[in-house]
């Protein structure tokens, strides 16, 4: 397959991943909708790697965003605990101290 | 005798070291002297051992190269480079006029000068271990006085006139520190003399500094260099250019810097500070009348000499005479042992400065040293005196200490002898040239003047034979009268004249009160204000006052019949109270117990003591000349190491000693130069008998006689007594005259200025309430205006900032999405 | 609410049966492969924005992230294929899994206009964005694709060679113990909570901060 239709995956889940965390109203969900954002990013960088690059670099790149995004799961899930155990709930339309 | 050369790499090094080693030591006494073992005095006086050491050393030097006729005169920075540049602009302009750069500069007087400096300053450091004992301030004493010591090396060291100001200057103030060394102790007693005496030394001899600034300065402004041999160079120039005639500013430049001399060396007009410096310590008081502070105006007077002219000189030499007098007739009249001697150094300061006047510098330059060796033994014997006698300094209070305290006498007497210009003893040939340089002057080229100067210097010479020995009459001849009280000896001198009681008493009486609170300690202790004219409102006077009436009432008395002296007593012991306050040890066993023993001084203080006479006898003797003393070609030897060559170089030398041109006139000099010296031999013979005689006289054997001149004199007696009321005079005029100005000035401060002032504080005042009415309408206006834009702006704002994360994102995917569409489509 | 669904969940099947087919045209085999793993990421998440539920929004992240690794089996990277199931399948989705289980269930909270109006203006822009780009960029393509690298030895040397990627495999170590001890502190209970729990029971803290909040607004 042709390198644009990699690319054509990752932006639709790049903006599904934007949907996720714009439309529902639970964290659970922002968290979702990051992982697929960094998949789709992760598509994009071993596509490019694979169609025009030289080397492990994209390969490379991709395991790093996995590690990241194992690290930022793990301290998100700890921060949704933390913000339900503060404010009784897990919307973050009501978690909403940086008003004002 | 290679050891005896001068040697450059080396001996510059010595030459720096002598002043430095006391100023190390200063540094670390003042910092760690309360912690050493004895408080550091043996710190000192082992380094100042060092410096004597050095500088005597390096005067040997000097005297074999006088011996051997080669040219002594060494610049530091000429022949190794050896120099401080100060002020130095930059490399181009080396040497240039803008440049300071100070070296050392050593030649024959500054040889003789430093040796005379370092023996002197370690006699006096050995000397205060014994005698400052025991005082509260022991090791800021020992530190001042070796900073005094470092900066009169310094300053004779200095090759140009710059850093010679600024050795003078601190020497100025050490010696501010030292005279005022009891300020600090009140239990002294001394202390408030000290406080008033320190201060008055501090700004009087600051009138004659800044003389020397302005004299110091014009000569720079015209020559445009501060080195001495620069400034002898451009002085001759400017001279040959000018014709042989002395340019005009070239006087008053030359009179300014004599007026450092004046104030300095205590010449006639600013004399007063000296004898005041009495209230010091009896070793500062040897430092300061010796070997540094006076010495450094003569010092100067002798390296400026060249700048000289011949008006200027004429001027020095009324000065120099007039002080010679004028403090020899005080000297007479004094009861205290050591403002006899303050007096006596002021009559022979006036002998050196009219030396230099009347064109023999060689002459002046050496009486200044043998002065220095014979008054630092004087001071010394008079502190071992006093230290004998605990702490009296009155001379009715003693007498027949010849054979308590052998030593001293022994040494005081050839001191004396030298002082008085006892042929063989040093005084006498610096004396005698000086004679004969006032006659080669009257013979050689009359004006009245230098007739005037030698009539009155031969004066002094008597007057000063005459104090010297009655000094030693009434402090080692007859009884003991320490155990007396004080109006004892005035009966008993009274008893053998006839009839004379109450006159006498008068006489006396009336000088009593000032005399009683004795001729120093009084006239320190409260101010300047005459002692027998009451009222002057200062408070201290309050007790001059009680101290006259008493003794009035004392002697009323006596009139009376009384003869127990209970009365006496009474007004005795108001009068004491002024008195107590300078003898130390009056609180501890009363006025009745004076019989206390004198003693002998220890060793440590009596080893100066014959040191420095050993000096003062044999200092100027023919030590470079073979042949008879007595016949003219043999010359002591001070005269050979500064002859004029040597003092100013050949070139200098020979035309600053203004000798006349030609055969005819130098056979001519040479013969008054002959004829002169025979005349001052004579004179200087014939004044010093009659001088001891009449002092034999009037106070061995008729002991009567001085109470009926005194009475006989009356008003004149008065006047001299009270030292021609100088310090009265200044009292009056320029210090009233200055008092009198401050008013004026507070007058104009308190009503003008502060008038002034006020009226642009109420001008400021009403601009500023303009201002802020302004403030408050418009700029507050502009301020609440942008206030309530933002705010408004801010409540629109306000509804996008709605604090919910997933907004933001939308807003921030949004932006994104603007961003890469701007990108695509442009 | 279940007529949505059932229309979407319609379109979603018609729609991958159209996908397959359009592959398997396009590319034979290959394109099969892409096609399904294209159904499995986009499906995947699509189910995910529309469930109402969270655990089953989070199972079907499963398929997001499973076809994720098989498209990059089709890029020759087998190894972080095997990683992204590992990791994400095997870690990251049960952690959310765990934060889902720890958090109360609220089925009322997907507002549907809401989910389809964002799904319409994603799409839109999409579309725009794929055709503009599709037929815009010039992707500089090498003829001759290389043989991929993707065999194990190679990446661990990539990581250990010192001058490839050991940086950056390091930072990476650094990061995950970093955030290892994040989580557990942040996640961790205070005692003086705990305490605090059993003693009396607590005002919740945003109650305080309303409070507070409202004081604030009152003394403006």
């Amino acid at each position: 397959m042709a390198l644009s239709a990699y690319i054509a995956v990752s932006a639709v889940l790049f903006a599904l991943g934007i949907v996720c965390i714009v439309t529902r109203r639970n964290i659970i969900y922002v968290l979702m909708g990051i992982e697929m954002i960094l998949n789709a990013a992760n598509i994009n960088f071993v596509a490019f790697a694979r169609f025009n690059g030289d080397g492990l670099d994209g390969q490379m790149m991709a395991i790093f965003v996995i590690i990241l995004a194992a690290a930022e799961a793990a301290v998100a899930l700890a921060i949704v605990l933390n913000v339900f155990h503060l404010f009784e709930t897990v919307k973050p339309s009501e978690v909403d101290l940086m008003r004002d | 005798m290679e050891i005896l050369q001068f040697d450059p790499a080396t001996d510059f090094k010595l030459l720096l070291a002598a002043p430095l080693i006391p100023l190390l030591g200063y540094v670390i006494q003042i910092c760690f002297g309360k912690f050493l073992p004895r408080k550091g005095d043996w710190l000192l006086t082992g380094g100042m051992f060092a410096t004597m050491c050095i500088t005597v050393y390096m005067l040997a030097k000097a005297i074999y190269a006088a011996y051997r006729g080669e040219p002594f005169q060494h610049h530091s920075g000429d022949e190794i480079g050896l120099a401080f540049h100060w002020l130095y602009s930059s490399e181009e302009a080396a040497g240039g006029t803008t440049n300071v750069v100070a070296a050392i500069f050593y030649d024959s007087l500054g040889a003789a000068m430093l040796a005379v400096v370092g023996v002197v300053s370690f006699f006096v450091h050995l000397f205060s271990t014994g005698y400052m004992k025991g005082d509260k301030r022991y090791h800021i004493f020992f530190a001042n006085i070796s900073l005094f010591t470092f900066a009169m090396l310094g300053l004779v060291l200095s090759d140009n006139i710059l850093f010679l100001f600024i050795f003078w200057e601190l020497m100025g103030l050490m010696s501010y520190l030292l005279i005022g060394h009891f300020s600090h102790d009140p239990g002294s007693g001394f202390h408030r003399w000290a406080t008033w005496a320190c201060k008055k030394a501090f700004m009087t001899t600051r009138i004659g500094d800044v003389c020397l600034l302005i004299g110091m300065l014009m000569f720079y402004r015209e020559f445009h260099t501060f080195r001495f041999t620069e400034l002898w160079e451009a002085a001759k120039n400017t001279v040959a250019a000018n014709g042989g005639v002395f340019p005009a500013w070239m006087t008053v430049a030359g009179l300014f810097v004599f007026g450092g001399t004046v104030g300095k060396s205590a010449q006639f007009p600013l004399h007063v500070w000296l004898p005041d410096a009495m209230a010091g310590p009896t070793p500062v008081s040897a430092m300061i009348h010796a070997a540094t502070m006076v010495a450094a105006g003569v010092f100067l007077l002798g390296r400026t000499y060249p700048l000289m002219s011949p008006d200027a000189l004429t001027v020095i030499t009324v000065v120099g005479a007039t002080t010679a007098i004028f403090a020899a007739t005080i000297g007479m009249t004094s009861w205290d042992l050591k403002a006899v001697l303050a007096y006596s150094t002021v009559s022979q300061l006036g002998f050196m400065v009219a030396a230099v006047g009347l064109g023999n510098v060689t002459a002046g330059m050496f009486h200044m040293v043998t002065h220095a060796f014979f008054k630092a033994c004087l001071f010394l014997s008079a502190g071992s005196v006093i230290h004998g006698c605990h702490h009296e300094q009155d001379m009715r209070m003693m007498g027949g200490l010849r054979k308590k305290m052998p030593i001293t006498f022994a040494c005081t007497l050839a001191c004396t002898l030298a002082i008085s210009g006892m042929p063989l003893f040093s005084g006498f040939y610096s004396k005698d040239m000086i004679l004969a340089a006032g006659f080669e002057r009257v013979l050689g080229h009359f004006n009245g003047w230098s007739l005037y100067a030698l009539l009155a210097l031969s004066c002094a010479a008597m007057i000063t034979a005459f104090y010297m020995f009655r000094l030693i009459w009434l402090t080692f001849f007859g009884e003991y009268r320490g155990s007396m009280e004080r109006h004892m000896y005035t009966d008993m001198l009274v008893a053998h004249g006839r009839g004379g009681h109450l006159v006498y008493h008068d006489a006396l009486g009336r000088l009593h009160a000032p005399k009683d609170e004795p001729l120093s300690a009084d006239d320190g202790h409260h101010g300047h204000g005459g002692h027998d004219h009451g009222g002057h409102g200062h408070d201290a006077h309050g007790h001059a006052e009680k101290a006259a009436h008493g003794h009035d009432s004392g002697h009323h008395g006596h009139d009376s019949g009384h003869h127990g002296h209970d009365s006496g007593h009474h007004g005795h012991d108001a009068g004491h109270a002024g008195h107590g306050a300078m003898d130390s040890h009056a609180g501890s066993h009363g006025h009745h117990d004076h019989a206390v023993v004198p003693h002998e001084s220890p060793i440590n203080m009596t080893l100066g003591l014959i040191v420095l006479a050993l000096l003062g006898v044999f200092g100027g003797h023919f030590w470079l000349a073979q042949g008879d003393p007595l016949v003219h070609h043999s010359k002591p030897w001070f005269v050979k190491l500064a002859s004029w060559d040597r003092l100013y170089g050949p070139t200098v030398g020979e035309w600053a000693s203004r000798q006349p041109v030609g055969e005819e006139a130098r056979a001519h000099m040479e013969h008054v130069a002959h004829q002169s010296h025979s005349y001052a031999l004579y004179v200087s013979l014939a004044v010093l008998t009659l001088g001891f005689l009449a002092s034999w006289f009037l106070y061995v054997r008729r002991r009567d006689l001085p109470g009926k001149i005194a009475r006989n004199l009356g008003l004149v007696y008065e006047t001299v007594r009270n030292k021609y009321y100088v310090d009265e005079f200044i009292q009056r005029t320029f210090i009233a005259g200055s008092f009198a100005l401050a008013r004026i000035l507070s007058w104009v401060d308190k009503y003008v200025v502060d008038g002034l002032v006020l009226a642009i504080g109420r001008l400021g005042k009403a601009i500023g309430g303009f201002s802020a009415w302004f403030d408050r309408t418009f700029v507050d206006g502009a301020v609440n205006g942008v206030g309530a834009l933002s705010q408004a702006f801010g409540g629109v704002t306000r509804l996008i900032q709605t604090g919910r994360i997933q907004q933001y994102a939308a807003f921030a995917v949004a932006g994104g999405l603007l961003a890469a569409v701007w990108l695509i489509m442009l | 609410m279940k007529a949505p669904s059932t229309i979407f969940y319609a379109l979603l099947g018609l729609g991958s049966l159209a996908g397959l087919a359009l592959g398997l045209a396009s590319a034979g085999t290959h394109g099969l492969l892409f096609a399904l793993f294209t159904i499995l990421v986009v499906g995947g998440s699509l189910m995910c924005v529309f469930e109402p539920s969270v655990v089953r929004s989070a199972f079907c992240l499963v398929g997001t992230f499973g076809g994720t690794a098989g498209l990059f089996l089709l890029l020759g990277a087998d190894f972080l294929a095997m990683s992204q199931l590992l990791i994400y399948v095997g870690g990251i989705l049960a952690l959310l899994l765990f934060g889902v289980m720890l958090t109360p269930p609220d089925l009322s909270e997907r507002r549907l206009p809401r989910v389809l109006g964002g799904l319409a203006a994603v799409g839109v822009i999409v579309a725009f964005f794929v055709g503009k780009v599709a037929g815009v960029a010039r992707w500089v393509q090498t003829p001759q694709l290389k043989a991929p690298v993707s065999r194990t030895e190679e990446i661990g040397v990539g990581f250990l060679a010192a001058n490839e990627y050991m940086i950056a495999f390091e930072l990476a170590a650094v990061v995950l113990t970093v955030a290892l001890v994040a989580a557990v502190y942040i996640a961790r209970r205070r005692k003086e909570d705990l305490t605090e729990n059993e003693d009396r029971p607590s005002e919740p803290f945003a109650a305080q901060v309303s409070q507070v909040s409202q004081a604030h607004a009152e003394s403006h």
